[in-house]
């Protein structure tokens, strides 16, 4: 089986979230980038625990600057077997899309997997672009997906509970929580992913439509206001007479 | 130009997010000057009634099977085009996630996910804004194609009969390519409102101690109409359900009302409930860096207060 991950990195959980003076852009300084949690946790994993069953291989992408490559280090280093690398700044989800899809069509991959959404941009756009550029299947949030033959079961989060469905080879498919456990890559692993190929591709030509013309910081929160432990009568009123929410 | 929206269903029925994306849809028609229709898809009862809610036309294709992001995208699109619409709304759902991102390639449109305020034009420049950074910032998003989607987050926007009565359904029928997705079984939990949907939720962390103490949470729940939620470790240990984890990692919510009790406040949980129009914290700890973030806290004991908070919205309720 050949599968195909698309990881990109993000800014690390606990990172300050500034924007230059102009607000048009955040401010990467000081700031370490990971790789996309859904990325790393479910997809990849699940990615390669196929790949191991089926003695195929798992190849990583990322559409992005130089900067992305320590991100793609760290997958190689878990045990993907090679990355390619899209030199161009992602500037919009679908041209990103765009890149992986381009790069997939003249592949044969049998999964492509996302991440269920980058913890950046928040936008879980890229899956289902990429699924309609190659005219294939998409499940969003899967959150367990076997393969039997050229069918796959998958299971995916909706509204209030799940939906089991099968679908058949080739697809792209976000991974959410569930779909497997984070592993920690070892040190045989980071020595070999040093020498691992990173193929690096131009971009293909692509007008963007869409762009963050300014950020905006949210307003600090005014202060809390204390209620005494023995007096919930007086929080219930707050949140009636005062907050209004209840 | 007009303005399409998506209103999906369950079980032939409208959740509030479907309400929301048809009442957005019909500010957004205002905004452009144009007519609003809105597109509802499988069997649907009542679907007239979004004329209620501002769709001068309702369009119903009943044959398009199971979910299938690719097969209901052709759907949207066939509408789309035999309506000449222009900008496509839908909701920021499981579902709507699977479509937007097709649609928008389809239509060759700028995308705006998870919007959460109404377009704004200026100058014939058109912005939508949404959260980013796990909500720790807002973005403004321009959109430079004719052609737009935006999928509207849940709890953006309050559903509003615009004083429009319903309208008839006019049924469709479109051409739809075999589906290469077979839906096996739907498992969704009754008379609960999912997570992002809900107004009010009552979330609790490590400091309960146990799963076996979740009751006191539940009750409280119940008394209060809310839903409940948890922090990540409590669902990593299994001790909750996974779909009820929120945070940059889990669910990101904006309800009314966010209540965490046992709950310290890290910065990946604040990300995905600071949206959150109220937040109430309950911790043993004074220094819990959770108080910086609420409106309301209460330092103590969260066994002897829910109970004691329980009992006192169960007494204004009745009152
Ligand atoms: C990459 C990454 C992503 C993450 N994503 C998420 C996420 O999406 N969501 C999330 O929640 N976390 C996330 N985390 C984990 C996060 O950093 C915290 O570890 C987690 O939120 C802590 O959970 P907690 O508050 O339940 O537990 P704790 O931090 O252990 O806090 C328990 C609290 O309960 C209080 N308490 C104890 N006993 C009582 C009592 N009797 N009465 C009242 N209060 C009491 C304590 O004072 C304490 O404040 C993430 C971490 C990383 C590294
Ligand atoms: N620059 C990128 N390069 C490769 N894959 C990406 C990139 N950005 C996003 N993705 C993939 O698309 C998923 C969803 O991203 P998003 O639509 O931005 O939420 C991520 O989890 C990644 O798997």
């Amino acid at each position: 089986m050949k599968i195909l991950v698309c990881v990109s990195k993000t800014p690390e959980t606990t990172a300050k979230i500034s924007f230059n003076s102009e607000n048009t852009e955040f401010s990467a300084a000081g700031v370490t980038f990971i790789m996309n949690p859904y990325d790393e946790w479910y997809a990849l994993v699940r990615a390669l625990e196929l790949a191991k069953a089926t003695s195929g291989t798992v190849t990583l992408i990322s559409v992005g600057g130089i900067d992305v490559e320590p991100v793609m280090r760290k997958g190689l280093a878990l045990d993907a077997n090679d990355g390619v690398r899209i030199d161009a700044q992602p500037v919009s989800s679908m041209f990103t899309a765009f890149q992986i899809a381009e790069y997939a069509l003249s592949q044969k991959y049998d999964i492509i997997f996302t991440g269920k959404e980058t913890i950046d941009y928040n936008g879980s756009e890229v899956g289902a672009m990429i699924a309609e550029y190659m005219n294939v299947p998409f499940i969003s949030y899967a959150t367990k997906l076997e393969i039997s033959g050229n069918t796959a079961m998958l299971e995916r989060d909706i509204e209030g509970g799940a939906e089991e469905l099968e679908v058949d080879l080739p697809f792209v498919v976000s991974a959410a929580k569930g779909m497997a456990e984070q592993r920690i890559a070892s040190m045989m692993g980071i020595m070999k992913a040093k020498s691992k190929p990173i193929q690096v591709l131009a971009p293909q030509p692509f007008n963007n439509p869409v762009h963050v013309d300014r950020f905006i910081l949210p307003k600090t929160k005014a202060g809390v206001k204390y209620v005494a432990a023995d007096n919930m009568d007086e929080l219930v009123r707050l949140l009636h007479e005062e907050a209004k929410v209840i | 130009m007009s303005v399409l929206i998506y209103a999906e269903s369950h079980k032939g029925h409208f959740r509030k997010a479907a309400l929301e994306a048809v009442t957005y849809g019909k500010k957004v028609a205002d905004l452009l000057g144009v007519e609003c229709a809105a597109l509802t898809l499988g069997k649907v009862e009542n679907a007239g009634d979004l004329g209620e809610y501002g769709a001068a036309k309702v369009f119903n294709v009943e044959s398009v099977g199971d979910f299938d992001s690719q097969t209901y995208t052709l759907a949207i699109i066939s509408i789309a085009q035999f309506t000449g619409a222009n900008v496509i709304v839908m909701s920021n759902t499981a579902t709507g996630k699977s479509l937007a991102g097709r649609v928008a390639v389809r239509m060759n449109a700028g995308l705006v996910s998870g919007a959460t305020a109404l377009p704004t034009m200026d100058g014939g420049v058109f912005k939508v804004k949404k959260s980013v950074f796990s909500g720790k910032a807002v973005a403004d998003y321009e959109i430079t194609s004719a052609n737009k989607v935006i999928s509207v987050t849940g709890n953006a926007i309050v559903p509003e009969k615009s004083g429009a009565a319903a309208v008839a359904v006019q049924p469709l029928n479109i051409e739809v390519p075999a589906s290469r997705v077979r839906v096996k079984s739907i498992k969704t939990s009754e008379g609960i409102v999912p997570l992002p949907e809900a107004e009010l939720v009552v979330s609790a962390g490590r400091g309960m101690k146990d799963p076996a103490n979740w009751g006191i949470i539940e009750d409280l729940a119940t008394a209060l109409g809310a839903t409940t939620a948890c922090s990540r470790p409590v669902a990593d240990a299994h001790w909750r359900p996974h779909y009820e984890h929120v945070g940059q990692t889990g669910v990101a919510i904006r309800p009314n009302l966010y209540i965490a009790a046992g709950i310290s406040g890290a910065i990946q949980h604040l990300a995905g409930v600071n949206n959150s129009k109220v937040i109430v914290v309950i911790n043993s700890d004074p220094e819990a860096p959770f108080f910086k973030a609420a409106d309301y806290g209460v330092v103590g004991d969260l066994f002897q207060i829910i109970p004691k908070l329980t009992e006192a919205v169960k007494k204004y309720k009745s009152a």
